[in-house]
């Protein structure tokens, strides 16, 4: 579901790599930023493995439920009749990986299921699926 | 989609308008009745502007002694300037009420064509600010769902119009003949001017100028010199405190709140005047707020929350969310009970250990659910109390923080429609969180299945209309069945016609 973040993780190690190897001089500078890089690395990707395993979303008959975060552990659950509107975005990193964040929005300003690094495919069955539930169960506000 | 409107409409010799509804502008005798708005509405839009310059450019002359003839020019050109561009904003402004839909078209290089429809309404306010209303024009402002910018404004109408306007616009919401004149309200609270002060004097502002004050005393017994310096910076503040408490004092000023059928009433203001009209099916929540220096008075503020945005708009005054800005509790509990129909109820304490996680709100804190209900407590100095019924529920979030997981705490937040609207049942015991989470999600189901099988079929009183009507109705109805905030009495937003039973504690 979600191997953007990894990715984005990756890249940040990579740049941090670098610029640590072309800023240090001496060996043993070479030796400590490589092990720094390769530390904050393992690091990042086992923070983004955690979140990545967090994320969950699951269709019940009335409504959504998305639940995600580590620290903070949330469960939103949003109502197919209270949708306003489904958005389907896709980052460059997103893109690379062929994948794509569907957001559901409602009245609240502060709902927030989100389901980030879903397939196209997927996340498009997803969209077109809420709408149409959305559509037949329309509450208002 | 102007000119589909008035084509696709009931009537039988639609077809025979389509050639004359196709064209632009307006359109005299077939579509709805355009109107404009008042011929001195170009004239107020530079008369605010002069009072401003002539004061700013008074001064400037008095102090750099710069020739008399100059400023006049500026002036001149400036006042012309607003004028001409007021006389365009008129000439290329119009509205109409066409069946369920309030149609406001203007602007001049960028055509700009707004449909608001009636059913959608949030709130409707009649609005008047001192120089409108010292030509006896008003501006009306139609409150939709969303963004400030949703809003319509309607501005400036003559005020007999404003009002006619009103009156129709609030019956098309609730679904009645649009010629249903105005019903007459209940008076439920004032707030005495004396009160209103007293209140703003009582506010932190207040507490900081009192300390102030004090402190500059002791300075000045302390020393002449540091003296000049305080007091340059203190003037600074005393203007800014002055200001804030004038606006306050002047916005609430003479606050009334009454009930009719077609919603709460609410009438504030000194010298500009705003008049509030909210259906009851759009309130989302209640809150009442009492703030420490408020306390010994025994007196609270009792706001509501409506999904449109009352927005900033320039110029007039803005329109606050307060039912009543001051009084009593006694009063308050009232209004929520009787106007309302709110029973309010107990609310449980979070198990003591939530203090290790919020040691200072904790003796606020508390939250329960009752039939389909939810009130929650909290703050520090300022003890918050939401009042929201579950059918109003968009979405429902259950978060456990790290502080709250080694205490088994976890927080369930109901969000409503409209920004920073929510009640949160804080730091509950996380089993009882989980209870919680899943009990409402049921309950906030069940409530939005009845109000879906209670309600009656949409209303048929705009005919074959257009779509909008019938795309909403079903949620209008929803609104108007659903509202667990007034379970008790039945829900008068569909019942026009006969006042309101006169409450018996009024008596």
């Amino acid at each position: 579901m979600r191997k953007a973040e990894l990715s984005v993780a990756a890249v940040i190690a990579l740049v941090a790599g670098v610029a640590s190897a072309g800023g240090a001089g001496s060996v043993p500078g070479m030796i400590g930023a490589v092990v720094g890089v390769a530390v904050l690395g393992a690091t990042l990707l086992w923070l983004s493995l955690r979140r990545y395993r967090a994320w969950a979303y699951q269709e019940r008959e009335d409504d959504l439920m998305v639940s995600r975060g580590v620290m903070f552990r949330r469960m939103s659950v949003v109502p197919y009749g209270r949708m306003q509107f489904v958005d389907v975005t896709a980052g460059p990193a997103e893109r690379i990986f062929k994948l794509a964040t569907v957001k559901l929005h409602t009245a609240a300003a502060a709902s927030d299921a989100r389901i980030p690094g879903l397939e196209r495919e997927e996340a498009a069955r997803l969209r077109d699926h809420l709408a149409e539930l959305g559509e037949a169960r329309a509450a208002g506000l | 989609m102007t000119a589909l409107g008035p084509q696709t409409r009931g009537d039988g010799d639609a077809p025979a308008r389509w050639e004359q509804t196709v064209g632009s502008g307006p359109r005299p005798g077939t579509g709805p009745e355009w109107q404009r708005l008042h011929p001195l509405t170009p004239l107020i839009a530079a008369l605010r502007s002069v009072v401003l310059l002539v004061l700013v450019l008074a001064e400037d002359s008095r102090n750099r002694s710069a020739g008399v003839s100059t400023t006049l020019i500026i002036l001149g050109a400036i006042t012309f300037v607003l004028l001409l561009g007021g006389l365009v904003r008129y000439a290329v402004t119009k509205w109409a009420l066409d069946g369920a839909t309030l149609r406001v078209e203007t602007g001049l290089l960028r055509r700009d064509a707004r449909q608001f429809p009636l059913a959608r309404i949030q709130a409707v306010d009649v609005v008047r600010p001192f120089l409108a209303r010292a030509l006896g024009l008003a501006e009306v402002r139609v409150r939709l769902a969303g963004s400030g910018r949703a809003n319509g404004r309607l501005a400036y109408l003559s005020a007999p119009v404003a009002l006619d306007l009103r009156a129709r616009l609030l019956a098309g919401h609730h679904g009645l003949d649009q010629s249903t004149p105005e019903p007459a309200e209940q008076p439920l609270a004032t707030v005495p001017p004396g009160r209103l002060v007293a209140s703003v004097l009582l506010s932190p502002a207040a507490a900081i100028a009192v300390g102030l004050v004090i402190a500059v005393i002791a300075v000045t017994s302390v020393s002449r010199a540091a003296t000049a310096a305080v007091g340059g910076s203190l003037l600074v503040y005393a203007l800014s405190f002055a200001h804030h408490t004038w606006k306050r004092v002047a916005d609430q000023y003479g606050f009334s709140v009454g009930l009719a059928p077609d919603g709460l009433r609410i009438r504030r203001g000194l010298l500009s005047t705003v008049a509030e009209t909210i259906p009851f099916a759009r309130v989302q929540a209640v809150r009442k707020v009492e703030p420490l220096t408020w306390r010994p008075m025994g007196w609270c503020r009792l706001e509501v929350d409506v999904a449109g945005s009352a927005g900033r708009e320039q110029g007039t005054s803005r329109l606050t969310r307060a039912l009543l800005p001051v009084g009593p509790t006694a009063t308050a509990d009232w209004m929520l009970s009787s106007a309302l129909g709110l029973k309010q109820f107990e609310l449980s304490k979070p198990p003591r250990r939530a203090a290790w996680k919020a040691p200072l709100s904790y003796h606020f804190l508390g939250s329960a659910y009752q039939g389909s209900v939810i009130g929650a407590s909290k703050g520090r100095t300022k003890k918050t109390t939401t009042w929201m019924p579950l059918g109003k529920a968009q979405s429902i979030r259950w978060v456990e923080g790290p502080l709250q997981r080694p205490l088994h705490l976890a927080t369930v937040r109901v969000d409503a429609a409209g920004r920073g609207v929510v009640a949160d049942l804080r730091d509950r015991d996380s089993e009882e969180a989980r209870r919680i989470f899943d009990s409402l999600l049921l309950a906030s189901r069940s409530g939005r299945h009845s109000a879906a099988g209670k309600a009656p079929g949409p209303e048929t009183t705009q005919g074959a209309d257009t779509s909008p009507t019938s795309l909403t109705a079903p949620a209008r109805a929803a609104d108007g069945t659903a509202q667990p905030l007034r379970d008790g009495p039945p829900p008068r937003g569909l019942t026009y016609g006969q006042p309101p039973a006169p409450p018996s504690e009024l008596a």
